[in-house]
């Protein structure tokens, strides 16, 4: 870790500071304010504006339904969550069974490469469908009936997929010569992945994982289609009534706040897992 | 009495021999030396002893037993064979203390309370104790190969492999790592060593393997080999070797 040598702005004083770090900034700000209002003003005074604004936008059909869309979110991030810890769990081991050498893990080896080939190649949608309607629709004792179940483990199904070829190559990642020094010191296989391997794939991949994370995040109004109550299905039964499409803006509008600063977060990670391999090979 | 023997060693990659009918003892306290260009087979030769390495026909034998041995599995073959690498290879998700102790507890059943004690004692030896909860990235390469072999100590090894082990340090490093072999040297270990360092080779040695195109091409001691060697390939490979200063 070098320390970075004082900037110029530094030895020469506030006011060249000022200079130097302030005013482009205050630049940046008012060139895109400017160009802001100049877009407003273009739009206001279209013709088609009030049409749009009453459609999209209406402030009072938004607050009306605010709380069922809000309750309705609450239900798409509670299923977020719940997807993500199954998943990151989950992947992981399929990630694990297609990494396991010698003759008789070739089962788990064989599911692992079917199961991510099928369902990374089948549309999010039409897993949930299928689990959705077609599960509840076998009646059979014992399973769970809840579309919101079926629907959440179409999405952990398909994501999975994704999520546990991250994590692949991410032990792949992991230099020939940790494998051979966890051997050296006569780590079995099941050490070697545990101590050696599985800690660094993992501090390797979580960038990527995050960058999933954010996908699924707004990937869960695919519950919808099966008529689970979420963000955008409450919006939709308003829409369907009134014909204005304000609550779905509403809908939106909570999902921008919950995605945007999750992939700030993400960016952030990804930056700072750039700067540390970085200075590793310095 | 041998310790390590490789009989008619033969290596393939793919089509390309590394390998060539090598045959070698390593006897009770002697240090071993493979010398040669790149590509001569010596780091090939070198984990093929402790089965990093597979070979295609030959036989390794450990203190009498052969590799191929089923009774002979990893815990017992590492147990006795211990090996540091050209880039240290620690793991760095884990403190230089963990990686020490890794071995020792999970693959030999010591204590996490007797493991630890020990670590501390033999970074006490080289200087590094105050690195114990400190990171491999933390440290310079110097360290970092010093902590390798540390953790190659911790399970007590009979035989220790050495790979290139200052290849990848910098040149004002080499010196700090060198001399703790010498001083392993002095308690009597069996080491087979590969290294570019010809003093070093020169001053630890008790034999010298010359190593072209996966053969032995002549074997002294480096008194020997350093000064009278025999055969036209060795002449010009140490010819080499000091037209680029480094002997």
């Amino acid at each position: 870790m070098k320390k970075q040598s004082p900037s110029p702005a530094k030895r020469r004083g506030s006011s060249s500071r000022f200079k130097e770090t302030i005013v482009p900034h205050l630049i940046s700000i008012s060139a895109v304010l400017i160009v802001f209002f100049i877009l407003r003003a273009i739009i206001v005074q279209a013709e088609q504006w009030p049409r749009i604004k009453a459609q999209f936008f209406n402030l009072q059909v938004i607050i009306e339904v605010f709380p069922k869309v809000l309750h309705g979110f609450g239900i798409n991030m509670a299923v977020w969550v719940i997807s993500l810890v199954v998943i990151a769990v989950w992947a992981l081991l399929l990630a694990i069974f297609r990494s396991l050498n010698g003759p008789w893990f070739a089962p788990l080896r064989v599911f692992a490469i079917v199961y991510i080939d099928l369902l990374r190649g089948l549309p999010s949608l039409l897993l949930v469908l299928l689990f959705g309607f077609g599960m509840p629709a076998l009646n059979i004792p014992g399973l769970p009936k809840s579309n919101i179940f079926w629907g959440a483990l179409a999405m952990i199904s398909s994501y999975s997929a994704y999520a546990a070829e991250v994590y692949r190559s991410g032990m792949d990642s992991v230099h020939d010569g940790q494998r051979a020094a966890a051997k050296a010191l006569g780590l079995n296989q099941g050490q070697t992945l545990r101590y050696a391997i599985l800690p660094q794939a993992v501090r390797n991949v979580i960038p990527s994982l995050l960058n999933l994370a954010v996908a699924l995040q707004k990937d869960v109004a695919l519950l919808s289609v099966l008529g689970v109550r979420d963000a955008v299905r409450e919006a939709q039964i308003y829409t369907a009534r009134t014909f204005n499409y304000s609550t779905l803006i509403a809908a939106a509008i909570l999902f921008l706040i919950a995605t945007i600063p999750m992939a700030r977060f993400t960016d952030w990670v990804t930056e700072r897992d750039r700067k540390r391999r970085l200075q590793r090979t310095q | 009495m041998n310790r390590i023997e490789i009989e008619h060693l033969t290596k393939y990659y793919g089509n390309k021999l590394v390998l060539d009918d090598i045959s070698l003892n390593v006897k009770e306290h002697e240090v071993v030396t493979l010398i040669g260009a790149s590509g001569s087979g010596k780091s090939t030769l070198l984990r093929c002893v402790n089965n990093l390495v597979d070979f295609n026909e030959g036989d390794i034998r450990i203190d009498g037993r052969s590799l191929f041995d089923q009774s002979f599995g990893p815990a017992a073959l590492y147990k006795k064979v211990g090996i540091v690498f050209q880039a240290y290879n620690l793991f760095p998700t884990m403190t230089v203390l963990d990686n020490i102790t890794l071995a020792p507890r999970k693959v030999h059943g010591k204590t996490k309370k007797d493991s630890e004690n020990k670590a501390k004692e033999l970074l006490r030896l080289l200087d590094l104790e105050d690195f114990a909860d400190s990171y491999p990235e933390q440290l310079s390469g110097g360290q970092q190969q010093r902590v390798a072999i540390v953790r190659a100590m911790a399970t007590e090894p009979e035989l220790l492999l050495l790979d290139e082990i200052t290849a990848a340090l910098d040149p004002e490093l080499i010196g700090g790592v060198l001399s703790v072999i010498k001083e392993l040297k002095t308690k009597g270990m069996t080491m087979l060593i590969v290294t570019h360092e010809m003093g070093f080779a020169r001053d630890v040695s008790d034999r010298v393997c010359f190593l072209d195109g996966g053969k032995i091409i002549e074997e002294a001691p480096p008194q020997k080999l350093f000064t009278t060697p025999e055969n036209t390939r060795t002449q010009n490979f140490l010819q080499r070797i000091i037209e680029s200063g480094r002997l």
